[in-house]
Parts: C-alpha cells; structure tokens; sequence
C-alpha cells in the first residue's frame, strides 16, 4: 500500500486544539468554574420519548440539567427499535430543541409566494385564514381538492382533521421518492410489505446482501446495529456499490457495479442458482408458483452475459451466488430503503424479490421474519364522511399496483389541466420540505403557484415555508404528545412519546392545532377530547396500560399472539398473492400489462464530460432535517463531492476547492461544493450526501452551505408501476472559475 | 486496577455518535469535542481499504502531559485515568503541546479538557457514555487488571494496536485490527 495512495480524513473533529468553528456556548452557564460537574447524569428526572430525527422512531429518555434544560437523550434498554443506543442523529436531538432558527410564532405571506416575506401572526389569524380558505375550496369543489403530504409524527393528527374534513388526499414522499417499489415489488411476490422498521432478521442471518444500501452510512438504528452483531457472527457481507462504502468495507466481497446495471447481475445471480439447482427445491416446490417460465425466462443471463453489462467478473457473480446459496436459508438479499433509481426499480427490486424465494429465506430465521404489531383501538369519533373521490383519481388508470398515495402524483394533479375535471387546490405540508424531497422543482413551483391555499407546519424555516401563505410553527418532539408508537417487530411493542419541556416561543403540538382548525371549522365532533392525554390513556387502557405506566416504562412489550415469527418445518402459508403462492411469475403485473419477470434494460449513460449523479447519506443527518442542527452541523456543515483522482486530474481538480455543478438540462447549482478526491468513486459518477445547499437564509448554520442534489435533478425516471420517481439518471458537470478543458489536461 | 478501552475497526462505522453523546453527556461546547473519527483509506478503485477509528485521550501510562504540567492540573486518577482539573488549570497549553495524540484543547472557560473516560460515570458502575451510545457496539471498556472485563476479554481474542507506540506513552486505548 504506497503512501501516496493514502487518504486521512477526521471525520468528526473541528480540530481538538481548540479551533472553535461557529462555537455557541449552550451550557457554558452551566459549566461554570466548578471542577468536574455532569448534570447530565446526577439523578435527573427522565422523561420517556421516541425520536423523530428519522422514521426510525427510537424511544428513549430525555435528561435535563440542574438548571431544567434539556441537555441529553439516551436509548431506552427496552426498545427493540434501538435496544438503548441511539443513533448519532437521535443522540444529537437535543439540537433541535435548542436551535435559536426555529419557526417562533404563526406567520402569513405579505408578498408574492416563494419571496418568504411574512408577517407574525396571531394563532387565532392563522387557524381564520385556513378556515375560510378550506371552506370556500370545500364549497366550490370539495374537500378533496385539499391535499395533506406528510412525514413524521404530525401526519397522524393532521390526517385524522382532513378524513373529518371529508378528504383521503393524504401522501407521504416516503413511498414514491423512496421505499415504494420495494413494498410493490414485495407485495406482487410475497403478498405482503417490508414494513418500517425493515422484517430483516440480519441479528441471525449468516449472508447478507446489500444492493447500493449503505448501512452505516445510513444509521438506521436496528439494521445497523445488527449488521455489526452479524459481523462479530462471521456473517458473509456481499455489497454491490458503484461506491467503495462504509459497507463495502465491512464486506467480504465487495462488487464495484457499472451504475444502473444492477438488474444484469440479479437476473445472472437468478441464472446460476437455477442452473446450479443451488435454490432451496423443497421451498420452492412447496411455496412458489412460475418456477418453469423463470427457469426458461433466465437461461440467456448468465454471467458472461452480466459481465459486458455490470463489468463483475463472471466468477465473482458464481461465488457470491455460492455463498448466498451456502448460506441459505439464514441469507438475506436486503430490499433496501431508499429505492427510486432508475425507474424501473420496482423490477429490480423485483429481481431481489425473487432471489429471496429461490434461496427461501423469506419467513426463514436468519431472512425475513413475520412482525407483529401491538395494535391500540381508535378513540371512538363518529365515521368519517366518505369522499366523493379517492386520491388515486388524481392519477386515472395509472399506478394501479400502488399500495399508498403518490405524491407526485398529486403535484401532477394540482396544476390545471384540461384532461381533470378538477385540480388540488390547497397544500397542508407538515414536517417534510417537498422542495427538496419532490425531484423536479420547477414543476413543484408550478403546482404550487397554481394553489389557493400552502400551510406548512414545521419546526424549521425551509425551502417550502418560503412559499407558504401560512406557516405554523410545530414544537420539537421533545415538547409535545404524540399518538403511541406501534410498530410491527418480533415482539409488539409499544412507546410513549411525552414533553420533557414546554414549547419554546409560540410553537405548538400539531394535536392542538388540529384541535384548533377543526374547531374553526365546524369538525369539533372529531376532537371531543380536551388534549391528547385523555386520547392516550383511553387507548392504552384498552390493552391494560395506563398513561401513568407508560410515563414510567417508555416502552411496553406484548406477547405475540401466534408462535409465528417463522414459518414451522413443512408449515402450509398461504401468501397473499392471487395464486396464494409466492409468485415468481408475478400475475399482478402481467394483469397491469407489464413484464411479469424482470427484464434487463440499458438507460442512458453520461454524455461525454458529464458524471452520473449519485447521492446518499451520511450518518448524522437526516434528509435535509437536520442540515441547521447546531450538535450536528458540529460535526458536518456541508456536503462534499466525491470525485474519483482520474476524474479530478482531468479537470484539474483539488480536494477542498468549491465547485458549482451544471447538470444535462444545463441548470447551475445555487451553491458551490467542496470536492473530496478520493479512490472510493468510480469515474463516471460523483457522489454526495443528500439535504444540502439550503437557500432559506432564516437557517444561519445550513444557508449555502454545499449543493443541494435535488435542484440539479430535472430529469425524473417515473416508475411506471407505481409512479415512483426515479433520481439516478441525471448527469453534472463541473463549472470551475477558470476552466480547464477536460480534453487536453487528459492527453 | 487500569481502566482501558479497546475499539474494533471492523465493526466502526465512522457514525460519530461517540462524539455527540460525550458532547452532551459532558457539555463539552459546540466547537469542540473530546473524541473524533479518523478514516484511513488505502489504494487505488476497486481495490481497496478503509480503516475507521474512534480516537480520543489514551489514558497513557506514561504521559508526557502530566510530566509537563506545572500546577499539577493534570494528573492520575484511579485505575490510570489522566484527568484536568479546572479550577487548577492555568490554561498555559504546554499539556496540549505535549500530547502527540492532539487530544486536548483549551476551553473557551479558560481551562485545558480532555477526555475523562467519563469517571463520573464509571464511578458509578455505568460505562462511558461513547462506549455505551456506540449503535455498532464496537467498544470495549473495562479493567486490564480483571481478566474478566470487557476488555481483557477482547484483547485475548483478538488483534490489536495502539497508536504512535514509538511516542513511548504506552496508551491504553486499544484498536481491534
Ligand atoms: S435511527 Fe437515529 S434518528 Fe432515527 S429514530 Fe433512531 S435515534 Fe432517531
Ligand atoms: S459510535 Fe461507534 S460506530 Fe460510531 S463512530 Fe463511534 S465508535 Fe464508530
Ligand atoms: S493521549 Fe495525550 S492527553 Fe491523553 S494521556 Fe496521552 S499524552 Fe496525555
């Protein structure tokens, strides 16, 4: 190994001696001049939570310090979700209460949208302005035409306002820009979800596959912490990544893949398994529909066939199969998360799909196993009103193999066009910047200039607020209520989520201006309680929990109602497909008249100069939530790009200069970004990390710091099973100060 | 009794939750940190290597910035732990200039710090808030002097390093290879 190859980074020092970047004394107050003090620990009172950093959900305990601040937060022992630790994001929540740049008060818009010109507000001027705007949109065109797209915790209490309201538009970006195909491709082949968090039973598992899934880098909490527990196994990591990840450091083999190729080597894995009749034949007999027309559909792919496309060598494809099969049924060839790529992802996942059931891990220990959630009854309200259309209308005769709502779709549906009969006309956004979740921002300016009425409630001023005609402010998780988490595990569980402060500034719960608006609105039926608390502790005491018990334990497990975690020796499942087998040959699709087995297709390669643009995450951020967090941005305040030493040669490139990207469509990035040299990028992609380049100058930590990966993708690969968009075809460029030709530095 | 820690590489992910829970277990201010991550990476696409640590003081035997401090600031604690203390601490940087690690800086209070392998927490029979916060449970920590401990255990089964040993400060924070 030669020096010169040797790259240092500290990822996560500001310099230890004493180089203060932005320092903000939080607790200097506390620190005072007395020797060694740690309020943090010294039998302070502890509050239950679960973290909303991300959809992981972690519950845990909130300390305060002597002076009733809010200083840490640790994992709760007893959570399955997290089992104590959390993840640095969540360790790191604290920054969210403490963030001085939240959203303090109600504002309304005083000038033209996307100016982000308000002025304050009173709650009262707030919830009136809604009102009479929901309620003239419901008088001319029905409720329906009001829209509710939603990430977190605030969803539950906005959602059950729009169902009182007389509306089912409600959609979350964490299907069609994310995990979508997966639970579609699932659904067709197993009959059932993937659900959150993931049913991979990686703690046992003695092969895992991970496809263009970095774990590590994204901390999702349980996986990551159970891929660690599977290395200390001697589990086989097998990592397809265009990217030398952390994952792909952790792994025995590691497969530098061509981008987008990744179905070739899927439909090559498929090959071998069959050819070499390395599939587990007694499962597949005994579960699985369509094995002939697989057998016969895959015969072409073998790895020589792969190789011209994925460049992995023929005999890697055969020993990773080996493993797999080796391994088996304790394998796991992992769904992923984050899967909208190429559009045609519910394919390749699709592909994964299937590998999974020739290897019969799926209801096997050590693959996929059967979760079961803890479910809590409704509050009893009067039935909801039934729309007069249904969110998929927005959508005609598209996506029909969609288990949840399309967001884009109802962006799509919110610009007037002669073919509806009606368009959305209001936008109630909470806990989600769609300018930086929806791709293609220019149509999603569209669709908003084309509303009557955007309310963004959030903790943080971002893009989106920018646009809105009113912004609500939400307090953080750590002072508020929220509904109970219940979520499907080995165990059911249940966690409580409760204030450990009161709301800072004029924030409020999004239960209570739910409330509100309801009231305003003539739905108090609905809301006939007086807060949240009665709500919890009617739902808890129906399973024999109290509020009062769940305040002490944070978390409660329940005993699963059936031994069912896997399937038993010779057990007869019936899935819930339309054969009721696992269908390898996926009838749903060839109904919808689409390929019922994957097919390899080429997409469009980097025009000469340009680099396929890749992105990610990184462990301590979250989306673009946490760009402005002051314990987090601590550790990272901006992105870099990931750019391979040929490439950065060639363009004459240094790690540390900033560069403004061009993309095919020949849109500039806002910002510049730092360049990272590094050999863990292939040359014909760059790479960041995915939530930068904020323009809302009200966030004074994240404002301009980095490129923000979703302006630069115009060019949207629509899933056309599920309208997932598909974000990895969109290629960048480097715009330097002085540009060098590419060309000539190279010869 | 010596307290010591060993990390294994191959399970470190880089994540740096070590860093943010010592950030706040300890209120060590935003700016600044007691424990870091360091990435090694070696040789050229595809063939390569990366080696991910969590660094922080070592803790060592022999510490050429306990020697160096004129007040008696730093000093030994139980079971080996290299401590400050504040209110002794004139703030003169030459502990800092010692330390070949860099693992100290100077407090905006007007004093040097450093991590303390949280005693406080020790003390009381807890583990130190990186090891106990690690999502990867990539961290040993316990009595060398116990051959039962976490981290005798470890360091019986597997290989490991330390860092700079040609400084000769015989640190006792080990890395899993
Ligand atoms: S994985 Fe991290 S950010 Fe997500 S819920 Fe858990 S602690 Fe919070
Ligand atoms: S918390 Fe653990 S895995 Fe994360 S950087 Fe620190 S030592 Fe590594
Ligand atoms: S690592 Fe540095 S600060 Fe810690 S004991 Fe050794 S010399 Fe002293």
């Amino acid at each position: 190994m030669s020096n010169s190859r040797r790259e240092f980074i500290k990822i996560s020092t500001l310099g230890t001696a004493g180089v203060a970047l932005g320092a903000k004394y939080l607790y200097s107050e506390v620190i005072g001049d007395a020797p060694l003090r740690f309020p943090a620990s010294e039998g302070s009172l502890r509050t239950p939570t679960y973290c909303e950093v991300c959809f992981w959900q972690c519950a845990g305990w909130v300390y305060k310090n002597d002076s009733g601040e809010i200083q840490k937060i640790t994992g709760n022992d007893d959570d399955p979700h997290c089992n104590g630790r959390f993840c640095p994001r969540g360790t790191g929540g604290v920054g969210m209460y403490h963030d001085e740049d939240r959203l303090k008060t109600p504002l309304i818009r005083t000038s033209e949208r996307g100016k982000d010109t308000f002025r304050e507000a009173t709650w009262d001027e707030a919830f009136d302005y809604i009102a009479e705007k929901l309620k003239k949109i419901a008088a001319e065109q029905g409720p329906e035409c009001v829209a509710l797209f939603t990430h977190g915790s605030g969803g539950a209490h906005f959602g059950h306002l729009l169902k009182a309201f007389g509306s089912a538009t409600i959609s979350a970006p964490s299907f069609a820009q994310c995990r979508g195909p997966r639970e579609v491709a699932f659904i067709t082949t197993f009959g059932d979800i993937i659900y959150s968090p993931e049913r991979t039973d990686i703690r046992d598992t003695r092969c895992l596959v991970l496809i263009g899934s970095h774990l590590g880098e994204n901390m999702h909490n349980g996986q990551v912490q159970e891929m660690s527990d599977a290395i200390d196994k001697g589990a086989t990591i097998i990592t397809v990544d265009p990217r030398y990840s952390t994952a792909a450091s952790k792994s025995k083999y590691w497969l530098p893949i061509k981008p987008a190729t990744d179905i070739a080597l899927l439909l090559a894995w498929i090959n071998v398994l069959i050819e070499n009749e390395w599939y587990d034949k007694e499962y597949v007999e005994k579960y699985t529909t369509g094995f002939e027309q697989l057998k016969a559909h895959v015969q072409p792919f073998t790895p020589e066939w792969a190789y011209g496309i994925t460049t992995i060598d023929p005999n890697v494809i055969r020993e990773t199969a080996r493993e797999m099969r080796n391994a088996s049924p304790a394998v796991i060839v992992h769904p992923g998360r984050h899967v909208t790529w190429y559009g045609d992802d519910t394919q390749r996942l699709r592909g994964v799909a299937i590998l999974n059931a020739l290897l019969g891990s799926w209801g096997r220990r050590g693959g996929f196993y059967n979760p079961e959630k803890m479910k809590l009854p409704d509050y009893p309200v009067p039935p909801f009103p039934k729309p007069n259309r249904m969110p998929q209308d927005a959508y005609q005769g598209k996506y029909r193999l969609a288990n949840e709502v399309v967001s884009n779709g109802l962006c799509d549906a919110t610009i007037p066009s002669v073919e509806r009969e009606c368009n959305i006309r209001a936008w109630i956004v909470n806990g989600t910047n769609l300018m930086a979740a929806l791709p293609d921002q220019q149509k999603t300016i569209d669709a908003i200039n084309a509303l009557d009425l955007l309310v963004v409630v959030d903790t943080m001023p971002v893009e989106i607020t920018g646009y809105a005609d009113v912004v609500l402010p939400e307090c953080t998780y750590l002072e508020r209520y929220d509904m109970i988490r219940q979520s499907p595990h080995r165990e059911p569980n249940i966690a409580l989520r409760m204030p450990a402060a009161r709301p800072k500034y004029n924030s409020k719960p999004a239960w209570w201006m739910a409330k509100q608006l309801a009231g305003k609105l003539g739905l108090e039926a609905w809301f006939p309680w007086n807060d949240l608390e009665e709500v919890l502790d009617w739902q808890l005491k129906q399973i024999g929990s109290s509020l009062d018990e769940m305040k002490r334990m944070g978390v409660k497990k329940f005993p699963r109602s059936y031994d069912d975690l896997y399937f038993a020796p010779g057990e007869e499942v019936t899935f819930n497909t339309n054969s009721g087998k696992i269908e390898l040959y996926a009838s749903d699709l060839e109904a919808e008249g689409f390929a019922p087995m994957p097919v390899y297709t080429p997409h469009e390669e980097p025009p000469e100069g340009f680099y396929r643009l890749n992105y990610g995450r990184a462990p301590v951020h979250t989306f673009s939530r946490t760009a402005n967090n002051p314990n987090l941005t601590d550790l990272m305040d901006e992105n870099t790009l990931w750019v391979n030493p040929k490439v950065a040669k060639l363009w004459g490139l240094k790690t540390g200069q900033y560069v403004k990207l061009k993309n095919q469509d020949g849109k500039v990035s806002t910002f510049a970004i730092k360049v990272r040299v590094t050999e863990r990028i292939r040359w014909d992609s760059v790479y960041m990390v995915h939530g930068f380049g904020h323009n809302n100058p009200r966030l004074s930590r994240a404002h301009g710091r980095g490129v923000n990966d979703t302006e630069l993708v115009t060019r949207v690969h629509v899933d056309p099973v599920m309208g997932g968009t598909g974000m990895r075809g969109n290629f960048v460029t480097f715009v330097t100060d002085e540009p060098t030709d590419g060309k000539e530095a190279g010869s | 009794m010596r307290y010591a820690m060993a990390i294994d590489t191959k399970k470190c992910v880089g994540c740096s939750d070590c860093v943010v829970a010592c950030q706040t277990e300890n209120n060590v201010p935003i700016g600044y940190c007691r424990d870091w991550v360091v990435e090694v990476t070696d040789g050229t696409y595809p063939q390569l290597e990366i080696e991910i640590r969590s660094e922080r003081c070592n803790h060592c035997d022999n510490s050429p910035c306990v020697r160096c401090c004129p007040t008696g600031a730093s000093h030994y604690e139980e079971g080996g732990v290299v401590l400050v203390t504040p209110h002794k601490c004139i703030g003169c940087g030459a502990c800092i200039a010692s330390c070949p690690y860099d693992a100290r800086y100077s407090h905006p209070d007007g004093y040097v710090d450093k991590c303390t392998f949280c005693i406080h927490r020790i003390r009381k029979g807890e583990q130190p808030a990186c090891v106990a916060v690690c999502p990867t449970k990539c961290m040993y920590f316990g009595d060398l002097d116990d051959p039962n401990s976490a981290v005798s255990k470890v360091l019986k089964k597997r290989k490991f390093k330390t860092l700079i040993p040609e400084a000769g400060t015989q640190p006792h924070v080990y890395y899993l290879i």
